[in-house]
């Protein structure tokens, strides 16, 4: 499963339109423009000639749901960032509480709530990152102005530590099926890339407001709170749109066909959200998240030849089809598959129908410094009792997934994710801590 | 201790500029305050819009219509930085704003960011800023230039301690009276470098070394004590400039423009020096007395702090409260690093674990977010 990540891109119409500048852009959010990769003089030239930046981000008016780049509305029942069609580039973050002081935590949240609102509507924090007192730093650090709102999608969750005696007087909410993940054969795990007491996923399909997201919630939350790891993930592997284009993973292969799409909410319902009668209440509509940091054997894995390569994963690597089928998305005859093959033993049907939301990215973290590229998948599996789900499928793909020869899972981590922030009055974590 | 370029900028916060210097990027339409000076650079001019403006709130308003980077300066007569902005590209504007008081200056223009640039004379005229500062104000300035200047006169002796274990070729009794003879400077840190040409004598690092300069300074010989593990040809010299340079401190110190801003910033900048220097362990790579250091410059920030605590506190009391709290925390969590509780002897860096060493470097972010807004509290 760990690797199960497939499916379709956005649609081409929803591509961000790049021409599309703050100029032109009517009242709302428009971060775009100024800024590509060409770096702070260019967009302080930008910005220096611009003058509707400001007119911008100071709109308040939300985006047209269909404007390419558009803003992803951040109220609702659940959080968005999960059945949200996946964006293009990830900046994940984990933290730890540093504060003691539960009023600490609870102001910490509402303030990243309200700085989420503003940012994910394509808006500076704050007072904005110019124009303010010269004495004082500005509250927002300007990297992301002139940029469109880039469908970033900002999604938090608690960990079990949260939840610890004596801490913040959670532990007695703290959810049954919120369990530390067993330790699985082959799991070389750093406790420097993995656990946490909070997260924040953000997506966006400009990664410069994905790190801008990170960057700012860091910053409001020093003394409270203090980054523990973060990830950068520069390519989805999965999609939750069914019927495009199927991502490829590093290892050139599509990969987890049977995403569990955004818009069939029966199936989000039976996999992916917690309902009121599995408690506890303060979760319902929420879900929980399964992170791993996955290195892959970029260099040894290019040496396999293609049908070992093809049968480690049960599929062409062409098409994406499993054995002895034509099309990618032909359900698949797993006992055709060898046993060990990667597509047979992540299958939900190898798993009584389990299934997840897999939302994972691909990494490159430079090179190792052995000449390596440093990569692999930052595997996300959003699910509904990671009892049911990832443990049993991990377990199974641990002990025998023919892909173990080429990858090894070095990071990990479990949050439960709270449900949707409703309104303006609304913050994360409210039906939790208050 | 940092490279010579940064003492530079620091200069200009910390001293000359009464308020931060604040080049940030303008919307073409926004109004270059009425009484701003308008400074358009290009590659082989920099033409200035008056030659005469008064005292107080200075702003620059500078277009690069060149095809180079450039940069833009208003000197002293003696080419002591007021404030500056670099990397104005081509095509941009920048503002830049500083108080200045009455007397003669020079906007210099730096296409290509290199040599002395392009001047013009200016001269400010009549005096209003300065004036306007609150008797309370006027307290904690005075307060802080005693501080300053008490430090300094405290440090000499132990300075010639160092020394002279040092022109005696006792290399145990040297390394002993390394840390503390740096205390009083680290706690000052700010002021000191404003004088441009001393802290590149006496703090710089190898790796902040410019190419020509000879390495001179409490490093150079730390080096040698500690890596070395004997003392070069050179150290009696090293020695003797030591302590030239170092009296030349403290007869300028008391000299140094102070100002509420100034005390502010130099507090967030000795924050600064942590997480770039100290917590990083680069600061005392040979010694490893780091957290010696750092003490320092936490301690250095906080008397700022207390002095200017009256003010701020009227103006952002949930500052006060926050700023409170985190200074404590950090030291306790220094504490923990002490042998006693007066003891300025600390556990040697290299023995601070990684996962330490973040939980320090967590301690200064958590203290150094709030202290950048002390400045703002100060001027309200």
């Amino acid at each position: 499963m760990p690797f199960d990540d497939s499916t379709d891109d956005t649609t081409p119409d929803e591509k961000p339109d790049k021409e599309h500048d703050a100029k032109t852009a009517p009242t709302p959010p428009s971060r775009r423009a100024l800024l590509g990769w060409g770096g702070a003089g260019l967009a302080l030239g930008a910005a220096a000639a611009g003058g509707a930046m400001a007119a911008v981000r100071d709109g308040d008016t939300a985006a047209p749901a269909a404007e390419s780049g558009a803003a992803v509305p951040f109220h609702g029942r659940h959080q968005a960032g999960i059945a949200t069609d996946v964006q293009d580039r990830l900046h994940f973050a984990a933290f730890d509480v540093t504060t003691e002081d539960r009023a600490e935590l609870v102001q910490l949240l509402k303030d990243w709530t309200r700085a989420a609102e503003r940012m994910t509507a394509g808006h500076a924090v704050g007072e904005g990152a110019y124009g303010g007192l010269p004495e004082a730093p500005p509250d927002d650090t300007g990297e992301a102005l002139g940029l469109k709102p880039s469908r970033l999608t900002l999604t938090v969750g608690f960990g079990p530590g949260l939840f610890a005696k004596e801490r913040f007087g959670l532990a007695e909410r703290r959810p049954a099926a919120l369990v530390e993940l067993p330790k699985f054969p082959g799991d070389n795990l750093d406790p420097a890339r993995g656990g946490g007491d909070l997260c924040v996923q953000a997506c966006a399909d400009d990664p410069q407001v994905a790190v801008h997201a990170i960057r700012n919630l860091a910053r409001i939350g020093f003394g409270k709170v203090a980054v523990r790891w973060s990830q950068l993930g520069f390519g989805k592997t999965s999609s939750t749109t069914p019927g495009a284009q199927t991502p490829r993973n590093l290892f050139g292969f599509k990969d987890g066909t049977s995403n569990i799409a955004g818009t069939d909410t029966a199936a989000l319902d039976k996999h992916v959200w917690v309902s009121e009668a599995d408690g506890p209440g303060w979760l319902a509509g929420g879900s929980y998240l399964v992170a791993r940091r996955i290195s892959m054997r970029i260099e040894t894995w290019d040496r396999t030849s293609l049908q070992e390569q093809e049968d480690v994963f049960g599929r062409d690597k062409g098409e994406g089809a499993a054995v002895g089928k034509a099309r990618e998305h032909d359900k698949p005859n797993l006992k055709a598959m060898l046993p060990t093959s990667h597509v047979r033993l992540a299958h939900p049907d190898s798993h009584h129908g389990a299934r997840m939301l897999r939302r994972g990215y691909s990494f490159t973290d430079g090179t190792d410094g052995l000449g390596r590229l440093d990569a692999g998948l930052f595997f996300l599996a959003y699910q509904r009792d990671v009892r049911d789900a990832f443990i049993p499928v991990q377990r199974s793909l641990a002990r025998s997934d023919a892909l173990n020869e080429y990858i090894q899972h070095v990071g990990s981590a479990v949050f439960a994710i709270p449900p949707g922030v409703r309104d303006k009055d609304d913050w994360w974590g409210r039906a939790l801590i208050s | 201790m940092r490279p010579v370029r940064l003492s530079v900028v620091t200069a200009t916060a910390a001293v000359a500029a009464l308020t931060a210097v604040t080049g940030c990027a303008e919307k073409s339409d926004a109004k270059a305050g009425d009484g701003a000076v308008q400074v358009t650079a290009a590659d082989d001019s920099c033409e200035v819009s008056k030659k005469e403006f008064p005292a107080g709130h200075v702003e620059l308003a500078v277009e690069n219509k060149g095809t180079k980077i450039t940069e833009v300066y208003l000197l002293f007569p003696d080419d002591r930085i007021v404030t500056e902005r670099e990397n104005i590209g081509p095509g941009t504007k920048a503002k830049i704003t500083a108080e200045v008081k009455a007397g003669s200056y020079e906007i210099a223009c730096k296409p290509g960011m290199k040599g002395d640039g392009i001047r013009q004379k200016v001269t400010v005229t009549g005096g209003t800023a300065a004036a306007k500062r609150s008797p309370e104000m006027d307290a904690a300035v005075a307060a802080y230039r005693k501080y300053v200047q008490t430090q300094a006169d405290e440090t000499l002796p132990k300075v010639k301690v160092f020394t002279d274990a040092v022109r005696a070729g006792d290399l145990e009794a040297a390394k002993k009276a390394y840390a503390p003879s740096r205390i009083g400077w680290e706690r000052t840190e700010p002021v000191a470098e404003s004088f441009g040409d001393i802290d590149p004598k006496v703090d710089v690092r190898a790796d902040g070394l410019e190419t020509g300069q000879k390495w001179t300074g409490w490093h150079r010989l730390e080096k040698e004590l500690w890596q070395d593990k004997k003392l070069g040809p050179d150290a009696k010299a090293l020695a003797n400039a030591l302590d030239k340079d170092l009296a030349d401190w403290q007869q300028r110190v008391g000299k140094a423009e102070i100002t509420p801003t100034s005390m502010a910033n130099g507090a967030k900048e000795l924050l600064d020096e942590v997480a770039a220097g100290k917590v990083t362990g680069e600061e005392e790579r040979y010694s490893h007395t780091d957290l010696v250091d750092f003490k320092g410059n936490v301690e250095g920030a906080q008397h700022s702090y207390e002095l200017l605590k009256p003010v701020a506190s009227k103006n952002d009391p949930a500052l006060v409260t926050e700023l409170d709290k985190r200074f404590a925390a950090l030291n306790k969590l220094l504490d923990t690093y002490r042998d006693g509780p007066d003891s300025y002897e600390f556990t040697s860096y290299e023995k601070v674990g990684k996962a330490e060493r973040k939980e320090l470097s967590d301690g200064v972010n958590a203290l150094a977010e709030p202290l950048s807004k002390l400045a703002a509290a100060v001027v309200k």
